[in-house]
């Protein structure tokens, strides 16, 4: 798992702004992010880049439980690592996630 | 809360109570529903508990409504509250603390209880039944301190918890009052069968014995039995059976027998009191097992929403033993009686036993061992009261002739040559992986080796290869469900829903035990598919189980962009239409515009946000370019301009396209129309191919010029437009209703052979003009995709805009 250090939290809107089990782009700064809000409320934040050699977004995915399937090859990744599931090989960059009163916050 | 709405208890947060909350707020939002449960949890799949028991799931993985569902909808819970009367004249229900809830109606739905034998010592400490989390707590914690634990009852619950607590390390002894295991769901037959097997498993038995007390000081120690005999044990679980909960009603005056005696809309002798599940008592029967329960709320949300519903009948029940290794399944009547006809076959050697129960020909019951491969089907029949006839026994009991298999090519295919094509898998590295790895199913060889996993075309290659490598070990393989998620088979799928009602892909998961509790890429936009089949128009479409194409109603570039295709009827358009794409092209930047396969204009690279703009500036109908669904239907100019041609084909095209175009069906599908035999739209790769001659059309199936190329089988001929039409309706519905999902129909075709086909579509004339109703009603619920999401502002921005973060924290 990668960890962040030095963490600053962004707001990244309201919990409700997030469709259950489908994911969403946010941007921050210079980055762009794939938000997923999973069937239980929480959130996960990846860089919305797919590890397949051939690239490509990642938000629009199905996601099931804390696994992500990409949209594009299927790839199946697990949303609490970032680690690409066999017998594929690779790693998404996630970020941390807060919420507090209903509002995302996602730490760069 | 609202105080306009009524306020609708329910007591009992349990399945039964929360399945008909379910139904209720499919149909109505005028409730204001509080629930009040005893256990200090949200809802769970009781019938799972074996599962965590086994230790091959968790309490979280069964819980089946968490507490944000209560929040969504707005339902109040209260946890760890019992509800101990109802006071009819005032209208409230009184919780054992002395708390008063108003309400207008009440469910009841408190479920039963472990029976627990007044034998002396049955209060000892190390005694428990078998029916919540707290009973599995104990059980889970026992098992780290003790060893010996003794099972009081041969029955289903008795047998999962035995094998729980042997798969926990414990030495576990059966008892049974009876001579025969499972003796209300089993015949002697296969009651030996499956003792055999349990001891092959480790779990011991003490059969026809009487408990008489249980031994020992505070803790039990042991077991006397009526013939004086001891059994020592550490632990005793009590699963003998199970006793309504019928207190609340008993204390509120309501009419109790063995349980809470309901009418056929479930409710009770008090006004505006009903009550579901293992609770109840309808026609002198009290339930103990999942499915009359869904029957029963369903039943029972109708008729408190106000609409109209058929009254509860009872229900047939079936039995299926959830240890895995031990396949047992008993529908209907399943003792022999001398007014049964009994067809039955047992095979020591492969150790199972099927048995099939008549009474004047029609199937009454049946029981199976070993292979329960036919029990979806057998509970079908036997619900619809099905006579037996000669088709029906071959398909069932079989011919006893099993044919040869095809000889196959794999075995002189190169080793170097490549089977998967997307993922450059070769037949080396797919027999390697058999070999040393010992795999033996087509998704392990997917997971091993990436085979099958994206197109899957080589899947019917590779299953060659898996069969030839293993010989005759190849049978020997688990059963196969439709993903990895489940053993279920598509049709037990669709059978099981059908039969028990279910709505959601979240409800099929859970009912028919996914192993993966929210599904997977591959059976979640399945299932979705089978829901809205079935269900037309009831079935909310999920767009979190579809695939992003169809989610965006646009196809995804590898780069994020993606391709917008407007429909364009027959392949005709208009000089107006082609400027406005022209225009629409030039403004938003698109990346290419070329010519599809199917005469239509793709306009490739439009951006995700853009998307809606797009459409509403084209003012086009959606061409479902992206879609499991009506795509093309490709025509030559016909009769209106070809010198050869006797039809018109645009306009039966355009036609045809029109009628037929949005439904959701198993995989994509096209159609071309040819005015004359020189068929220049080339039917014979076409999922339907029409070839207009002089007296008519003629009507080819199955063909496809993709990955698996195919050359169409021609189905009939057909003398007017009305028949064409109908009969392309025909094939159409029956192919939604029989295809398993993402199955084109060359495959379909192959698999359930032009003959039945034919026999169903063209010679059936009932059945044709039934399947024809069917796919009329469901076409009348089809609306355009881009014109809906226009219309729902809210969700298109969620959908299609991204969020924006100013770089302040």
């Amino acid at each position: 798992m990668t960890t962040q250090q030095s963490a600053i939290y962004y707001p990244a809107g309201e919990i409700e702004e997030f469709l259950p089990q489908i994911g969403r782009v946010v941007e921050i700064k210079d980055h762009e992010l794939a938000v997923f809000r999973t069937s239980d409320g929480t959130i996960f934040a990846a860089e919305n880049r797919n590890p397949h050699p051939k690239g490509g977004p990642l938000a629009e995915g199905i996601v099931s439980g804390y696994y992500l399937y990409d949209p594009l090859y299927d790839w199946k990744i697990d949303l609490n690592t970032g680690l690409v599931q066999a017998p594929d090989q690779g790693q998404v960059q996630m970020y941390s996630v807060k919420i507090e009163n209903g509002q995302v916050w996602i730490a760069l | 809360m609202n105080g306009n709405k009524e306020k609708l208890v329910i007591i009992g947060n349990g399945m039964a109570g929360i399945s008909t909350v379910e139904q209720i707020l499919k149909l109505s939002s005028r409730f204001d529903i509080t629930v009040f449960g005893t256990e200090p949890y949200p809802n769970y799949n009781r019938i799972m508990l074996s599962y965590v028991l086994e230790g091959s799931k968790t309490i979280d993985d069964i819980v089946l409504n968490d507490l944000h569902w209560y929040e969504d909808y707005g339902i109040t819970l209260h946890t760890g509250t019992t509800i101990t009367r109802i006071e009819s004249e005032t209208r409230e229900v009184v919780t054992a603390e002395g708390l008063r809830f108003p309400y207008d109606k009440v469910i009841i739905a408190t479920g039963s209880s472990s029976f627990i034998l007044p034998v002396p010592g049955h209060d000892k400490q190390g005694v428990v039944g078998f029916r919540d989390i707290a009973d599995c707590n104990v059980m889970l914690e026992a098992a780290k301190q003790y060893k010996k634990a003794a099972v009081i009852g041969g029955g289903l619950l008795g047998l999962e918890a035995a094998k729980g607590l042997v798969q926990l390390g414990m030495e576990v002894t059966v008892v049974h009052l009876m001579q025969d295991l499972m003796e209300r769901q089993l015949d002697p037959q296969a009651s030996a069968m499956l003792k055999t097997e349990l001891e092959r498993q480790g779990i011991r038995f003490k059969m026809g014995a009487q408990t008489a007390e249980l031994l020992g000081g505070e803790r039990v120690e042991g077991i006397r039995f009526a013939d004086d005999s001891v059994l020592n044990t550490d632990f005793v679980v009590m699963a003998v059976g199970i006793k309504p909960n019928t207190g609340v009603a008993r204390e509120s005056g309501l009419e109790v027998n063995r349980g809470i005696v309901v009418d056929d809309y479930m409710q009770t002798s008090l006004n505006n009191v009903y009550s579901v599940g293992e609770c109840t008592e309808h026609r002198g029967v009290c339930y103990g097992l999942v499915a009359p329960l869904f029957e029963q709320g369903m039943i029972l949300a109708k008729h408190i929403c106000g609409v109209d519903t058929a009254p509860y009948e009872g229900s047939v029940v079936s039995t299926k033993l959830k240890i895995s290794g031990v396949d047992v399944f008993s529908t209907g009547e399943f003792i022999d009686s001398p007014e049964h006809t009994i067809i039955s076959h047992k095979d020591d050697w492969k150790r199972t036993y099927k048995k099939i129960l008549l009474r004047d020909n029609i199937m009454v019951g049946a029981v199976l061992f070993g292979d329960i491969t036919d029990s979806a089907e057998l509970q079908k029949l036997i619900k619809q009261q099905a006579e037996m006839t000669d088709e029906l026994y071959a398909s069932l009991m079989g011919t006893g002739c099993g044919g040869h298999k095809k000889a196959t090519s794999v075995e002189t295919m190169a080793e170097d040559e490549i089977v998967c094509g997307c993922n450059g898998v070769t037949k080396g590295t797919i027999v390697d992986a058999i070999t040393n790895e010992g795999l033996t199913s087509v998704d392990e060889i997917k997971a091993c080796t990436g085979a099958t996993r994206s197109c899957g075309g080589c899947k019917p290659v590779v299953e060659q290869i898996l069969q030839y490598v293993l010989g005759d070990n190849f049978t020997a393989g688990a059963k196969q469900g439709i993903c990895a998620c489940t053993s279920l088979s598509r049709d037990e799928i669709v059978a099981e829903i059908r039969q028990k009602g279910l709505q959601t892909t979240k409800e099929v998961m859970h009912v028919l035990g996914w192993n993966q509790p929210e599904g997977c890429s591959k059976c979640r936009p399945a299932i979705n598919y089978y829901l809205g089949m079935i269900a037309p128009d009831t079935h909310v479409d999920e767009k979190e189980s579809r695939f992003v194409n169809e989610r965006m109603n646009a196809n995804i570039q590898k780069d994020g962009t993606y391709t917008v295709v407007p429909r364009m009827y027959g392949g005709v358009t208009t000089p107006e239409d082609l400027k406005r794409i022209a225009d629409i092209s030039v403004k938003y930047d698109v990346k290419a515009v070329k010519v599809t396969g199917g005469q239509r204009l793709d306009l490739i690279g439009v951006k995700k946000e853009d998307l809606p703009k797009v459409w509403a500036e084209l003012d086009m109908p959606s061409g479902y370019a992206y879609a499991k669904s009506l795509r093309t239907v490709k025509t030559c100019v016909g009769s209106q301009f070809c010198r050869f041609g006797t039809q018109d084909s645009m306009a039966m095209g355009a036609l045809l396209e029109r009628k037929f175009e949005r439904l959701d069906l198993p995989a994509k599908f096209k159609y071309a129309v040819n005015g004359c035999p020189r068929n220049c739209a080339e039917s014979c790769t076409k999922d339907i191919g029409i070839v207009g001659n002089d007296g008519g059309w003629e009507i080819f199936i199955g063909g496809n010029g993709g990955i698996k190329a195919r050359l169409a089988d021609s189905l009939c001929k057909v003398k007017t437009d009305e028949e064409l039409v109908e009969l392309c309706g025909a094939i159409m519905q029956h192919y939604r209703e029989t295809a398993n999902y993402l199955e084109r129909t060359s495959e379909w075709v192959e698999r359930v052979g032009l003959e039945q086909i034919r026999a169903v579509v063209v010679e059936d004339v009932k059945e044709r003009k039934a399947l024809m109703e069917r796919i009329e009603f469901a076409l009348e619920q089809v609306e355009d995709p881009w014109k809906k999401a226009l219309r729902n502002e809210e969700g298109q921005n969620k959908l299609f805009q991204g969020i924006e973060v100013s770089a302040r924290p």
